[in-house]
């Protein structure tokens, strides 16, 4: 049973993938287009989390914990940006 | 002393100056004299033992897989020559201290004197040719920073350049020619080569190489027709035309010469080329030196006259003209060293040295006007000085051989060069000294203290003795150094009368006819001034200009500062390069069999090509630009550890995240389009090259991936060898900190570099232009008004321990599984940043301690000092060693030398980062940016604005 949902939630994360950068190529306005890459960055985190499951190991666990503890650093400087220009004041 | 200590006494001294100088001009100029007097009697203590015939050898292996060897060996030729330089060197440094003007800076002269004093040294002392060169090529950039000293001056700028351009392409042609030699001799050891004359003589490479040291010999020694240097050095202060151009760097050449002399002579080629250059030059230069009105200017020519008469009698390829011309060597030296400071004292006391503003000095300056004329009546060849002496015996020589069975040809060169020599000599004296004292000095002269004329002084008195008692001063290392150029034992005999010779009657003639042509001078110097003449520095300066113009042309042609003509042509280039290598070489057919991509596979293909696609399409609009480039970093992480590479997908990731917010804060100020500049033609094929490029890259891929390796792979090395030679399981680590540790370290001093370049780049920047325009700037987007928002805050501090914590644990674990010291340096830098974003800069560094830059000194002192630990274990550099440890309570554990290798790379990393952007944040403050000291915009702790009031 385990593969076949991991196969379906795989499918499911991959297709978000897709879309979110359907997102990030025609959002209208900045801000989308980060939030966008934002819910990638998640998006493949999932993907690792599962991944790992799928191959048995923990290893992928502790990758998929770095991308949360940096991935979203670049989110946070796009929205200083976009507020006040200037990223480190 | 050991020669080779001899030859780096001086380099030692070079560091010297620049911190006496601190303690006055006096002690500054005691301590450079030290040195050199302890190199000179290094060398006396020896001058027994080689008089007496023998040599003494000191032999260091260097790189001997290339035959370049530290041979030092001091014969009679090295020790005559090197007490000139060191003697004449110092009495230049006393007569320097004395010469300088208080604005001169005192230090960096005598450390340039004492750089170009000991790559002279080293010339003469080498034992083996690579060597040799070395030592050439650092007298022509240490002389070009000695005549360029006054820096203010435009003519000494230019005459360092000149001199630098014509002794260093003499300098390039004679390393082919030695290169050649040593080739044809089968070893780079002057003792081996100079036993090998006969087969060298024989060789059909012979003439070039021949050609090739002279061109050489002759730039340096300022031969015809490359004298044109010389005149042009005399911008230079007169303490160093005096060492530069009587006893040192012109000299080099001629000892190249005499060096050469037993290998390369007694050919007709040598005796064409060699003897007929110097005969003209000896002309030459005694005719523009009669014409000259410039004291140092006439001094220049005459010098090379004079090297042009010791290059003709070493042309002659006789076992006598050696001993002349080893003999002129020392007279020239002692004579002209005192001339070139009696032009600066006059220079310095009378503020000129234009001889037509000059005369009648005799009464106000009699010391410096009895040096003069003892000088200059020895270069005039008057007996008994040591000039007629030298002079007496070349005639001999010369009058004595045909020129191409002509047998008038060097009688009338050398008479008349003699006699202009005499005109010039007499005119020193007569036209500064003699005739009605002036009342139009530019400033009143006499007689300098007893410190500046002590030099030349003592050195007038050496060309008496040597004049009246020629064989008990100068008899022994005339014939020690005459058996080292020659080879062989010689018998030296000087002696003042020979009888009447036709000499004598050569002698009698130039003499006499030399004062009269100076009776002549004012006639004759209108008609030389009404002739056309070639102007040296005008045809100098188009050769140059018209090479730059060439070089101008090319470089600007494909290097015009559009990053895409460099990435067109790059790109075109290796395509080119690799098409032809995969056509032209052997390769197996592709067997392997494709492995089955999964559906994740393909999600990321679709994803990654979908976005480098629309980077190029939207590349416009940067911002947009930025978050696709996000994107690709994303999926090229996500790709990493899909292909079983963890660790290079956090290192990706993290970089990732670094450069995005470098990139944001360069966004900033830049503008936020980019502006269409190329047209449909243009980019249409700028997307060709594109596709084809990547079609390219792709092919390769694909290929490589389809084969075999031909060869033993060194990944299957690293995988083998891994766990048993570098303790570690993580093979991406212990490549890095271990087998290839060597590039790791010179990729982190490297990354050191750059976080200090941009530091420096950054406070250069405001200084200029760009510094006025920032204080100029103005946002262009209105500014939200929350700026530190305490959400943001609140995270980031919760966040930064943890993610210490975290990169600790990468760093600690990372020789057995991913992680290391790079990505935890990354982790942590990124943890720091935050705080940088959320709280602002002012804030963050009032609570940083440590310096960045300091992290990243001491991260690359701890890796080195972690490579130099090997030595103590007799291992070579960096090699690594590892053992198992065991402390109740905890389980036993590893420790490699390679975690405190790794430490240094995590230091160097977190401080080249932070470095960075704390750098590129200081460009926002300077654009008016202020900051504030609280953490956050709103304090928690204080009571809410609406209690307050009730």
């Amino acid at each position: 049973m385990i593969p076949y949902a991991l196969g379906f939630a795989i499918g499911c994360f991959a297709l978000a993938l897709a879309l979110n950068l359907w997102q990030v190529t025609r959002a209208r306005a900045v801000p989308d287009r980060v939030l966008a890459l934002d819910t990638m960055v998640i998006n493949v985190i999932a993907l690792l989390v599962l991944y790992g499951i799928a191959a048995g190991t923990g290893l992928y666990f502790e990758v998929a914990l770095l991308f949360a503890m940096t991935g979203f650093l670049s989110t946070v400087a796009y929205a200083k940006y976009l507020l006040r220009g200037d990223v480190i004041e | 002393m050991l020669p080779a200590l001899i030859a780096a006494l001086p380099f030692l001294g070079a560091l010297l100056p620049g911190l006496m100088i601190r303690a006055g001009r006096n002690a500054c100029a005691i301590a450079t004299g030290s040195v050199t007097a302890l190199a000179l009697l290094g060398l006396m203590l020896h001058a027994p033992a080689v008089i007496g015939g023998e040599v003494i050898l000191a032999r260091f292996e260097w790189l001997p897989a290339l035959g370049l060897n530290a041979h030092f060996m001091l014969d009679g030729l090295g020790l005559l020559f090197a007490g000139l330089i060191l003697g004449i060197g110092l009495l230049i440094i006393i007569y320097a201290r004395f010469y300088l003007s208080a604005e001169d800076p005192m230090g960096q002269f005598y450390t340039y004197l004492m750089l170009f004093q000991g790559a002279m040294v080293g010339i003469v002392l080498s034992d083996n040719i690579l060597l040799l060169l070395i030592f050439w090529e650092l007298t022509s950039l240490s002389s070009f920073l000695l005549i360029g000293y006054w820096k203010h001056l435009p003519e000494g700028r230019q005459g360092a350049r000149m001199a630098l351009t014509v002794t260093g392409m003499g300098g390039l042609a004679m390393i082919a020619g030695m290169l050649i030699l040593g080739n044809i001799a089968g070893s780079y050891d002057l003792s081996v080569i100079l036993t090998k004359g006969e087969e060298i003589r024989a060789s059909e490479w012979y003439l070039p190489a021949l050609i090739l040291i002279l061109a050489g010999c002759f730039t340096k020694s300022a031969q015809f027709p490359f004298h044109f240097w010389l005149p042009h050095a005399m911008a230079a202060p007169t303490p160093v035309s005096a060492y530069l151009h009587s006893a040192t760097m012109v000299k080099a050449g001629l000892f190249l010469m005499a060096r050469m002399w037993p290998v390369l002579s007694g050919t007709p080629e040598w005796f064409y080329i060699v003897a007929t250059t110097g005969a003209v030059t000896m002309l030459i230069g005694a005719k523009i030196a009669l014409f000259k009105d410039d004291l140092k200017a006439v001094l220049a020519f005459s010098t090379v006259s004079h090297l042009g008469l010791v290059t003709m009698l070493l042309g002659l390829g006789t076992k006598a003209a050696a001993i002349v011309a080893v003999f002129h060597i020392i007279n020239h030296a002692s004579f002209k060293a005192a001339l070139f400071m009696a032009a600066g004292i006059v220079d310095h006391e009378a503020h000129t040295r234009d001889i037509r503003r000059l005369g009648g000095l005799r009464r106000l300056m009699p010391v410096t006007f009895a040096i003069t004329l003892i000088a200059a009546l020895s270069m005039a060849g008057i007996p008994p000085l040591n000039g007629f002496l030298s002079k007496e015996m070349m005639l001999e020589e010369a009058l004595h051989t045909p020129w191409a069975g002509m047998a008038w040809v060097f009688p009338l060169l050398v008479v008349s060069a003699a006699l202009l020599s005499v005109a010039s000599s007499l005119r020193l004296n007569v036209h500064v000294f003699m005739g009605p004292e002036r009342t139009d000095y530019p400033h009143h002269p006499h007689d300098p203290g007893f410190g500046m004329w002590a030099a030349p002084a003592f050195l007038a008195l050496l060309v008496v003795m040597i004049g009246l008692f020629p064989m008990t001063f100068a008899g022994d290392i005339v014939a020690a150094t005459s058996r080292a150029v020659t080879g062989e034992a010689v018998e030296v005999k000087i002696y003042h009368w020979h009888g009447l010779t036709a000499a004598l009657y050569a002698s009698v003639a130039a003499v006499v006819g030399g004062a009269l042509v100076l009776g002549l001078h004012g006639p004759l110097g209108r008609l030389w001034l009404a002739l056309p003449r070639p102007e040296a520095k005008a045809i100098f300066d188009a050769v140059v200009g018209a090479a730059a113009g060439v070089a101008r042309a090319l470089s600007e042609g494909i290097h015009d500062g559009a990053l895409s003509r460099y990435l067109a042509i790059f790109t075109v280039g290796v395509l080119g390069l690799g098409f032809w290598a995969f056509a032209g070489g052997v390769h197996l057919p592709g067997m392997r069999m494709p492995l089955e991509a999964g559906p994740v596979a393909w999600v990321g293909w679709a994803l990654l090509a979908t976005c480098s696609v629309l980077v190029a399409v939207l590349h416009r609009a940067r911002i947009v630009a930025l978050v696709l480039i996000g994107v690709v970093g994303l999926v090229v992480s996500l790709g990493f550890v899909y292909l079983s590479a963890p660790d290079l997908a956090l290192t990706q990731l993290s970089v990732e995240v670094v450069t995005i917010i470098l990139l944001l804060l360069a966004l900033n100020f830049l503008p936020k389009r980019t502006p269409a500049e190329s047209g449909g033609a243009r980019r249409l094929r700028d997307a060709l090259i594109a596709l084809l490029a990547g079609l390219g890259t792709a092919a390769l891929a694909f290929a490589l991936m389809l084969r075999d390796f031909g060869l033993p792979t060194i990944s299957d090395y690293h995988l083998a060898n891994s766990k048993t030679g570098g303790g570690g399981t993580n093979v991406v680590n212990v490549i890095l900190v271990d087998f290839r540790g060597y590039d790791t370290f010179g990729e982190i001093i490297v990354l050191g570099i750059a976080g200090l370049v941009i530091f420096a780049l950054t406070e250069a920047l405001f200084a200029g232009p760009a510094g006025r325009r920032l204080l100029g700037w103005r946002a262009d987007a209105p500014k939200a008004g929350d700026r530190h928002p305490m959400m943001l805050v609140v995270a980031a501090r919760v966040l930064l321990p943890i993610s210490i914590m975290v990169g600790i644990y990468i760093f600690l674990r990372g020789h057995n599984e991913p992680g290391g010291g790079f990505i935890a340096g990354l982790v942590v830098a990124i943890a720091l940043l935050m705080q940088y974003i959320a709280s602002g800069s002012a804030w963050t560094e009032a609570r940083q301690r440590i310096d960045y830059h300091a992290f990243i000194g001491v991260g690359v002192v701890i890796a080195g000092a972690t490579g130099i630990g090997a030595w103590f274990a007799t291992r070579p550099f960096l090699t690594s060693n590892f053992g198992y440890f065991r402390i109740p309570p905890f389980e036993k554990f590893e420790l490699a030398t390679a975690m405190a290798f790794d430490l240094g790379v995590f230091l160097t990393v977190i401080g080249a980062v932070m470095l960075t952007l704390a750098s590129l944040t200081r460009i926002a403050l300077r654009a008016g940016t202020t900051v504030n000291a609280a953490p956050m915009d709103a304090d928690p702790s204080a009571a809410p604005a609406s209690e307050a009031r009730g």
